[in-house]
């Protein structure tokens, strides 16, 4: 359970892979300290459809982990495992050590959460989003302004806190829902393709925030998306999910250089083959069956919906 | 909406000119055993409240039908007398009934409302707090309450403006508040219940057409028990409605009524559809 992640790596990617100005990452926490999420063999099926079919996932305490695969690979269904939104038998499942299907309340405790659809009241104004969550989190009345002040001006909402979300821009909206999840104080920020639909300056002003809280926080940030590029850029280590099960998981740079490798070693490498991408890396270990459209009607229409009201 | 995108320079200046965090640190301690429901019920109350302060529509346009039923329906049958109603003016006889039966109506979209909560990922993202599943439908159904409580106080209004001879006495109006959001609880309660059920908006839509109408004329809201054949009776018999009309019309009237048996349903079937629409809450999740 404690296989173990080179420090380095972790420590030297906020800073490599954001260029923003982390700050060291608050991590003289013990070594025993339980990884963030654990699935052993997590199994999902709707009827006769697996979404998740035998999955083994450790993301590490501190880390920016992200899943990816196309529409339907079973992302959304794994995250609703872990979240509680779906039951699992016990054993499948930790969150720091808690299994949700006996400590379902502890394990919201530590969560923050950003579904995939624009999940913000648009008829409450910032403030009122982030308060309602601080209420079902037990803010105290005493602390419930400042902390819901905090989180605003830590997603860079705070002049935008007394207006109706109905007013806010797509990128304004993923920045309110990551307030929400951010004022309970989560050890773990769970955000289900939170850059969907998204225009590029929107996209990276939502990771420098994400980037910035959690190098503030040292929170573990849990992260799905089937943008190869943004997991390249963003995260530490990456898993790459296809038909519910993941077939290659490391860093970005471990899962490119096993490529070269595999390349080189099949003989193809030499031929002038431009530098492989987390993309090639996923077409090769997905194989066949990647190019027939995968992710199903609902997949598609629910994707559809967030990014038209993004976009 | 669509327009402006967030420009990148707030987040550079979160950078440069660090934010203070240090609450964002620190997780909030958990109320534990009997506090949580109470604050859920409240936190979902508020939400309710803020959403009327900022947008008053719904209560204009929901004040309509009310004050139609009374100006028309309640004064023509007055003229008519073919109601009996023990010897007081019709429109006062009717006024409870719209009453309760608005405050029907409101609760009655809160399965819709869900559902749209649902589709719009907001019931997933409250699923994921540390809300019980009836800690999470007892707030919804309590803000139903709210909201059915302030069309009653429209309702009132209205029936004083049409001088419907009613108490002005705070304790019988409190007791009228009371059985408002308890009759509010139940029913929004059968409409999540329903959600629950069908799943979709365009199925629900359609049953909750087919069942308001009927619990509406299968109560004593318009006419009282003794006049229906007995069937309808019957129905009246086990429809929480007539229970909840009983005893408005006894607390502002002054009529005869049985109020101990009316607050006894009317808390019984809230429960029951607490019960109900918590256990079928997870039907939604998925």
């Amino acid at each position: 359970m404690t296989d173990d992640i080179p420090d380095a790596v972790r420590d030297a990617a906020p800073g490599d892979v954001t260029g923003t100005a982390a700050r060291d990452l608050p991590r003289d926490t013990a070594p025993a300290e339980p990884d963030a999420v654990t699935c052993r063999a997590l199994a999902y099926a709707f009827g006769d459809t697996k979404a998740v079919d035998g999955l083994d996932l450790s993301v590490h305490a501190g880390e920016v982990f992200g899943l990816l695969g196309p529409n339907g690979a079973g992302k959304t269904t794994a995250i609703r495992c872990i979240t509680t939104l779906l039951p699992v038998p016990a054993g499948m499942v930790r969150v720091f050590g808690c299994d949700p299907a006996r400590e379902r309340m502890a394990v919201r405790r530590l969560l923050g959460y950003v579904p995939q659809q624009l999940s913000a009241d648009a008829a409450l104004t910032g403030r009122e989003n982030v308060s309602l969550f601080a209420r079902v989190f037990d803010v105290s009345r005493r602390e419930r302004a400042a902390r819901v002040a905090q989180a605003l001006a830590a997603v860079g909402l705070a002049d935008a806190a007394g207006r109706l979300a109905k007013t806010y821009s797509g990128g304004m909206i993923r920045r309110l829902e990551l307030a929400q999840a951010l004022v309970s104080a989560p050890r773990l920020l769970i955000l289900d393709e939170p850059t969907i639909g998204l225009d590029p300056i929107a996209r990276t002003t939502v990771w420098q925030h994400i980037n910035a809280v959690r190098a503030a926080t040292g929170m573990t940030v849990l992260v799905t998306t089937h943008s190869m590029d943004e997991a390249d850029q963003y995260c530490d280590r990456v898993a790459l999910m296809h038909r519910g099960r993941i077939h290659a998981l490391g860093t970005p740079d471990e899962l490119r250089a096993e490529l070269r490798e595999r390349r080189r070693a099949s003989g193809e490498a030499g031929r002038g083959e431009a530098e492989p991408t987390l993309e090639d890396v996923f077409r090769d270990v997905a194989g066949r069956g990647l190019d027939e459209q995968s992710g199903g009607f609902r997949d598609v229409r629910s994707t559809r919906r967030t990014a038209s009201r993004v976009g | 909406m669509s327009e402006a995108p967030a420009a990148p320079r707030p987040a550079s200046a979160d950078t440069t000119n660090p934010v203070r965090l240090d609450l964002l640190l620190v997780p909030p301690r958990p109320r534990t055993g009997w506090r949580v429901l109470p604050a859920r019920v409240v936190a979902m109350c508020v939400v309710e409240i803020q959403k009327l302060a900022h947008d008053r529509t719904e209560l204009y346009t929901r004040a309509v039908q009310p004050a139609l039923w009374l100006l028309i329906f309640g004064e023509t049958f007055t003229r008519i007398k073919a109601i009996p109603t023990g010897g007081i003016p019709y429109i006062d006889y009717l006024a409870p009934g719209i009453i309760a039966q608005s405050a029907m109506f409101i609760a009655i979209f809160y399965g819709i409302m869900i559902i749209w909560e649902r589709d719009a990922g907001i019931l997933t993202k409250l699923l994921v707090t540390p809300t019980p599943r009836a800690a999470l439908i007892s707030g919804k159904s309590f803000a139903a309450g709210v909201k059915a409580l302030i069309q009653a106080v429209v309702v009132i209004v209205i029936a004083a403006l049409l001088s419907v001879g009613m108490t002005w006495n705070p304790l019988r109006l409190l007791g009228v508040a009371v059985a408002v959001v308890l009759g509010s609880a139940f029913f929004s309660c059968l409409s999540m219940s329903i959600a629950g059920i069908v799943l979709t908006r365009d199925r629900l839509m359609g049953i909750g057409q087919a069942i308001t109408m009927p619990l509406f004329f299968g109560s004593n809201a318009l006419y009282p028990v003794a006049v229906m054949p007995g069937w309808v009776q019957a129905v009246s018999k086990a429809n929480p409605l007539s229970y909840q009309v009983d005893a408005l019309r006894g607390l502002l009237l002054g009529t005869p009524s049985h109020l101990a048996l009316d607050y006894a349903v009317l808390a019984v079937a809230a429960v029951l559809g607490i019960t109900a629409a918590s256990s079928l809450l997870g039907r939604l999740a998925r």
